[in-house]
């Protein structure tokens, strides 16, 4: 078996296995799993920035909630449908990231995540600000009646299960054939090694613009599919906290991984899931993992165990 | 009230945030330009100051200027113990890698918030000023027997509110001095500028960094025992300091105490005389929206040298 090969058969047998728990998950677990491939969509779409370009971002909630409120908001308040209301959250995403990036990337290191963490701290106090049309704090809930596709009621937990499955099956096959392609090979350049690879001949900037594009568009649209499947948009969604959820769930899945933020998200939201029945700080165990990952581990579970035992995992 | 009284007021309440601003910030700053480490748990630091004030405050019983007083000293004290292990255990083992810091910090902010939400609890809780007297401002004004003083009803301050802005100025001095005349100062200072010389010279550089990540606790903490009998404590309080020490720090140039303490007073002063006019919440954002272009423009601030 080549390379590509067994690495197709990962990701095809993957999605195979996720649409065998999609019928034999009891209800419960079922919705677990549709918000944990939704918020998986999410960290893919950081992982692409973080994992592979190696640009730490501390604002990617403004991406999820540029999708998020770009889709609800038009079918909140404009009354789309949902396929063209996603369309509409997949530009905002894109139009923000492209923005964001222009000036961001002026930045490196340490002054890059102070200034995506501030613009993403002005993107939450606008959505408070305009509190008349986003709800502000409580947010507002998209109605049930407008949730359907061609009939197929978004709100049936088998259908919105399949649709969370679908949106994280596209962004999962394009982030892992992107980064067979020459154009992801370079982003792994620039992580690895800006001065070498912008020596070879690469135009470093324009790769590090489209990767917060690319990453940015991706978290938005799951930002788009959160609300049209869970029928809830609210500020806490473009919070600090949102910022830093991607982030953990990278570094605990393996950063650079294709299937490492699905292993974060679901790892955490059990965990999570879990001390919430016990406590109500609960986010004391996001910051304990977060120092334990980065004292002990700090390739996360998919990158120790391609470290210690499967050394092609993609 | 008039413009003008309304403005003596907004003054007022901006020296007061200022002054603790100044203080929060300088922790920050000092941690920034010693070690080069970004403490996102900075603003915790900060709310575990006026938690434990609390704590001493509600457990010593009488004059309420007595559990003031022993806040004071145990409060920075406890910040800075805290801040000592977090050095220890975390920043050290990463060996201050700029990235792992800051995850490791984000880590740290989670830990004392939710222990604190654990501990403390929920609620916002009081802490009693040692004195507090109202103090009526006069104005000057065209009044009923021509031009001449009067007090306006509403334009007063407190005495304690005062006494903020004095004692934040004199821990303000006595930083100043600690750093430019005493031995620590210079072993600080040496620590700073080049840490391989100061290493060959015997400076015990880890100690060093314990050290000063400490102080900057400490920092917070007493920032937060002035201010908790104005506002109170709570288990979140610790956000706003952070980014507000944050703007500060970047706006000053990280890393120079100077800048940090004149950029306190441009923040500081202007968050409190623009959110008494503007909604606070359009006055943050043009504030962070501002704060990210000065970055992105003008990395090294006004005063600071260029961040790597």
């Amino acid at each position: 078996m080549t390379l590509d090969a067994r690495s197709v058969t990962l990701h095809l047998g993957l999605l195979a296995v996720l649409v065998v728990l999609g019928f034999v998950l009891p209800t419960y677990h079922q919705g677990n799993l549709a918000r944990i491939l939704v918020l998986a969509t999410y960290t893919i779409g950081y992982n692409v920035l973080f994992g592979y370009t190696g640009l730490l971002s501390l604002g990617h909630a403004m991406f999820f909630a540029a999708g998020m409120y770009g889709c609800g908001l038009v079918m909140h308040l404009g009354g789309w449908p949902v396929l063209p209301a996603l369309l509409m959250g997949l530009v905002c995403a894109a139009a923000l990231s492209a923005v964001v990036a222009l000036l961001a990337l002026r930045t490196i290191g340490v002054a890059f995540m102070i200034v995506t963490l501030m613009f993403a701290q002005a993107v939450y106090l606008t959505v408070l600000y305009l509190g008349a049309w986003t709800g502000g704090d409580e947010g507002f809930v998209i109605a049930q009646a407008s949730r359907q596709i061609a009939g197929f009621a978004l709100t049936d937990p088998l259908t919105r299960y399949f649709a969370a499955l679908m949106i994280f099956a596209v962004a999962l096959l394009i982030t892992a054939r992107m980064m067979q392609m020459p154009f992801g090979r370079v982003l792994i350049g620039v992580r690895e090694n800006e001065e070498r690879t912008q020596m070879l001949g690469y135009d470093v900037f324009r790769h590090k613009l489209l990767a917060v594009i690319i990453s940015g568009t991706i978290a938005g649209g799951a930002g788009a599919a959160y609300a049209i499947l869970f029928g809830y948009v609210g500020a806490t969604f473009a919070s600090v906290q949102y910022s830093i959820f991607p982030l953990l769930w990278v570094l605990l899945g393996g950063m650079g991984t294709t299937i490492g933020p699905l292993i974060g998200v679901a790892f955490m939201f059990y965990l999570i899931d879990y001390a919430s029945g016990l406590t109500n700080a609960y986010m004391l165990i996001a910051g304990a993992v977060l120092v334990l990952l980065t004292l002990f581990a700090r390739a996360g579970i998919v990158g120790e165990i391609r470290n210690r035992w499967v050394p092609w995992l993609p | 009230m008039d413009f003008g009284p309304h403005l003596i007021l907004a003054i007022l309440e901006g020296a007061v945030g200022a002054s603790v601003l100044a203080l929060t910030a300088l922790g920050l700053s000092l941690v920034f330009g010693v070690m080069r480490v970004v403490n996102v748990a900075h603003g915790e630091f900060f709310m575990l100051g006026a938690v434990v004030a609390w704590f001493v405050a509600s457990t010593l019983a009488g004059h309420p200027a007595v559990g003031f007083l022993a806040a004071l000293v145990i409060a920075p004290l406890v910040a800075g113990v805290i801040a000592m292990v977090v050095d220890r255990i975390v920043l050290k083992q990463v060996e201050y890698d700029p990235e792992a810091t800051i995850v490791g910090t984000i880590g740290v902010l989670y830990i004392l918030q939710q222990s604190a939400l654990m501990v403390y609890g929920p609620e916002a809780r009081p802490v009693e000023p040692p004195f507090s007297h109202r103090i009526a401002l006069p104005w000057v004004d065209w009044g009923e027997n021509g031009f001449g003083f009067y007090f306006p009803w509403g334009l007063s301050t407190t005495s304690y509110k005062l006494f903020v802005i004095v004692a934040a100025i004199a821990i303000l001095l006595t930083f100043w001095l600690v750093m430019s005349r005493t031995r620590i100062g210079l072993i600080m200072r040496a620590t700073q500028l080049d840490r391989e010389t100061a290493l060959a010279f015997g400076i015990p550089v880890q100690r060093v960094y314990s050290m000063v990540f400490g102080f900057g606790a400490a920092l917070a903490a007493l920032a937060a025992v002035l201010i908790v009998p104005i506002q109170q404590a709570h288990y979140l309080m610790g956000h706003d300091p952070l980014l507000l020490s944050f703007i500060v720090v970047i706006i000053g140039g990280l890393g120079s105490v100077r800048g940090t303490v004149v950029a306190a007073l441009l923040i500081g002063m202007s968050d409190g005389i623009i959110s008494v006019f503007l909604s606070p919440t359009l006055s943050k954002i043009i504030a962070t929206l501002l704060v990210a272009l000065v970055l992105v423009f003008r990395p090294q601030g006004l005063y600071g040298k260029k961040m790597a």
